[in-house]
């Protein structure tokens, strides 16, 4: 791709991954959440093999894979996490630690500091997403054949 | 941790992480990918053995996902919000069945797959599957049975599919993809139509609340249709043929015992959701001709076949008919429950265990066989008993017991299903006759066409592991057919009680006195 589209690129591809760090980050208090914004973070990928070919992007598939099954790993353990009582129980909230933060009664702006494993889960659907549908766009522009620039 | 209150939630949650896990593991060693999936199989059954004998003793056990503790299914004002697995003497029958022909699958996998041909990929696709039947199961919750109805439905396209280097799979895979997903939306919208009217997606509450409205009956009737598809009956079979025929012959079996599970739906909503309400014996006959008209067909269809893979298809296909058959007499019995219905659900639901048992014999020996001589052309192979003689022994084994040969287990619910169906219509029985006599000549043909005769060319035996996995299942039909007493007693008929006038305990148990 030319250079105007080059040096675009390299401008919005961090906004593009905030955007999407903030909608898995936010998951449990606005609409989105991990799938949503593991989806806007994976366009990265996209953007990536549109602008700079596919062939250059080659040798990271294999550590995409490796990140896909390692938030389904930690989805599925910190389902395990709440086993004491039952399975996906909610134990990290209201304990004061890391999301853990008392949710105040009433109407409130929502505090990003609640949530107990909820956001957690988010992160672990969000590093899924991200790498499961950027390996698959990446194999879709490695498959496309010679249509790369 | 006290690891009998959670026995539901691990069979699913166990084989789920195993399948996650295993890539990871592949990536250190072979090796310890192979051993992490011998434990993750070996720990999914015992939970399996040990919540159906909980529930064989002590009735159903509900558990709830993220409460305080694992029974508290309703939460205050008697609306149950969370989601609960419900597992009563049918879904533990159900989770007995998968965990055999899980088991099996997984014996015969180790030695199967070829390194080099997607091992990794065929085991993690297999455990998903798994995990997905298991959940489809056990849930109690109509959202989350479709959730798990999706994970089998990718899984099973994608085993069925893996194989890129070759043509026909991938052909395989995408019929039977839209299909899946064509019955999967069905699902989905009438789960939409009942939370719609009742707010709730809990299967036991939406049982107390449902009356029989019209919009109930198009749920009911969308219900019907996806499930059906899924389960392969007539007139949706055609992508089982080419699943069964292209998948590999571990994956194959899995897809069986896939379709049982939606079967499994289908008795689940037509007994505990609808039971109350929509009883009509005008819904039985219908499950009662499309039973019938699907084992006439397969069987027809069954003659005509020159692949050995598509022929055990369709003989797979016509058994879905003589649980249809079985199950729909009861059905239609249900408003006066007379005993024959009873005697009836106990033959189809008893075939269901002996189908997984029989066709998943039949595909792992059609296996072996494409394995030694790469192909599964009737017309070019002969002669294969002289080299594969166990092979050959448990392919016999299986045809006779899938064409309902007596002493053999299909003979036992064979029996159940025609001598209820004959108080309904003889013709019924007739024709279940007739398609295990033409089911007889269909499997007699392909024995003696693979396995008889002059030897046409040497065969390399099979590894121990995978003769190892096809004698279990031999070892279970053999010991269904000597005492069906024992199985019927024990196992089929708490399963039959369960649908036939257990909804009341169904309802009592998640939603209290």
């Amino acid at each position: 791709m030319s250079v105007v589209v080059r040096t675009v690129a390299r401008i919005i591809l961090p906004l593009v991954l905030i955007f999407g760090a903030y909608v898995i980050m936010h998951g449990h208090l606005t609409p989105g959440g991990g799938f949503q914004g593991g989806a806007v973070a994976a366009s990265v990928v996209a953007l990536l093999v549109i602008t700079f070919g596919s062939q250059r992007w080659k040798r990271i598939k294999g550590s995409l894979s490796f990140l896909e099954d390692l938030g389904a790993v930690a989805f599925v353990a910190l389902g395990f996490l709440g086993i004491g009582y039952t399975f996906f129980r909610n134990v990290l909230a209201g304990t004061g630690g890391l999301f853990g933060a008392p949710v105040p009664f009433g109407p409130n702006p929502g505090w990003l500091n609640t949530g107990g494993t909820l956001p957690l889960m988010n992160w672990a659907v969000g590093l899924k997403v991200i790498a499961g549908l950027g390996a698959v766009v990446l194999m879709l522009g490695l498959f496309g054949g010679g249509d790369d620039w | 941790m006290n690891i009998g209150i959670h026995l539901p939630i691990l069979a699913i949650a166990v084989p789920l992480l195993g399948a996650f896990a295993l890539p990871i593991f592949a990536k250190v060693h072979k090796r310890l990918r192979d051993m992490w999936a011998a434990a993750v199989g070996a720990f999914t059954c015992a939970m399996v053995i040990a919540l159906a004998i909980q529930v064989l003793s002590t009735g159903v056990v509900v558990y709830t996902l993220g409460a305080a503790s694992p029974t508290q299914a309703v939460t205050q004002g008697g609306f149950p919000i969370r989601i609960v697995l419900t597992v009563d003497g049918m879904s533990a029958f159900m989770g007995l069945i998968s965990a055999l022909v899980g088991l099996a699958s997984l014996i015969y996998a180790f030695q199967f797959l070829k390194e080099d041909q997607g091992k990794t990929l065929a085991m993690t696709l297999f455990f998903l599957l798994w995990a997905g039947m298991l959940g489809m199961e056990y849930t109690g919750d109509m959202f989350n049975f479709f959730v798990f109805l999706e994970v089998t439905s990718i899984a099973a396209c994608a085993l069925i599919g893996y194989r890129t280097w070759e043509s026909r799979p991938a052909e395989a895979a995408f019929k039977t993809m839209a299909l899946y997903t064509l019955g999967g939306l069905l699902v989905l919208l009438a789960v939409a139509i009942l939370y719609g009217q009742y707010g709730a997606l809990n299967i036991a509450y939406l049982s107390s609340r449902i009356r029989g409205s019209q919009l109930d009956k198009i749920a009911l009737g969308l219900l019907l249709g996806g499930l059906l598809m899924k389960a392969g009956a007539v007139p949706a079979h055609m992508w089982a043929p080419d699943a069964y025929g292209e998948a590999p012959a571990q994956a194959a079996m899995v897809l069986v015992a896939n379709t049982q599970a939606s079967l499994y739906g289908l008795w689940r909503v037509l007994f505990t959701l609808f039971g109350g309400a929509l009883a009509a014996p005008a819904v039985g006959w219908l499950v009662v001709s499309l039973g019938t008209l699907t084992l006439l067909v397969a069987v027809l269809m069954a003659i005509l076949q020159r692949d050995l893979g598509r022929l055990i298809a369709y003989g797979a296909v016509s058994q879905i008919g003589y649980m249809l058959l079985g199950v729909g007499v009861g059905l239609v019995a249900l408003a006066s429950r007379p005993d024959f219905g009873l005697v009836a659900m106990q033959g189809g639901i008893f075939h269901m265990l002996n189908d997984a048992a029989t066709v998943g014999l039949l595909m792992l020996a059609a296996g072996v066989v494409r394995r030694a001589t790469g192909t599964k052309d009737l017309t070019a192979l002969g002669g294969l008993g002289h080299d594969l003689k166990w092979t050959g022994g448990f392919f016999f084994l299986g045809a006779l017991a899938l064409a309902g040969v007596p002493p053999f287990n299909g003979f036992a619910s064979k029996l159940l299903i025609y001598e209820s169906s004959f108080r309904l219509s003889p013709l019924l029985t007739a024709i279940g006759v007739l398609g295990s006599i033409l089911l007889l000549a269909v499997f007699a043909r392909a024995f003696q066409g693979v396995f008889l005769g002059p030897r046409l060319r040497a065969a390399q035996s099979p590894p121990v592991g995978m003769l190892v996995a096809m004698g279990l299942l031999a070892a279970v039909i053999l010991a269904m057919g000597l005492a069906p007493g024992f199985f019927v007693e024990h196992l089929v008929t708490p399963a039959a009680r369960a649908l036939w006038e257990g909804r009341d305990l169904y309802l009592a148990a998640v939603l209290g006195g």
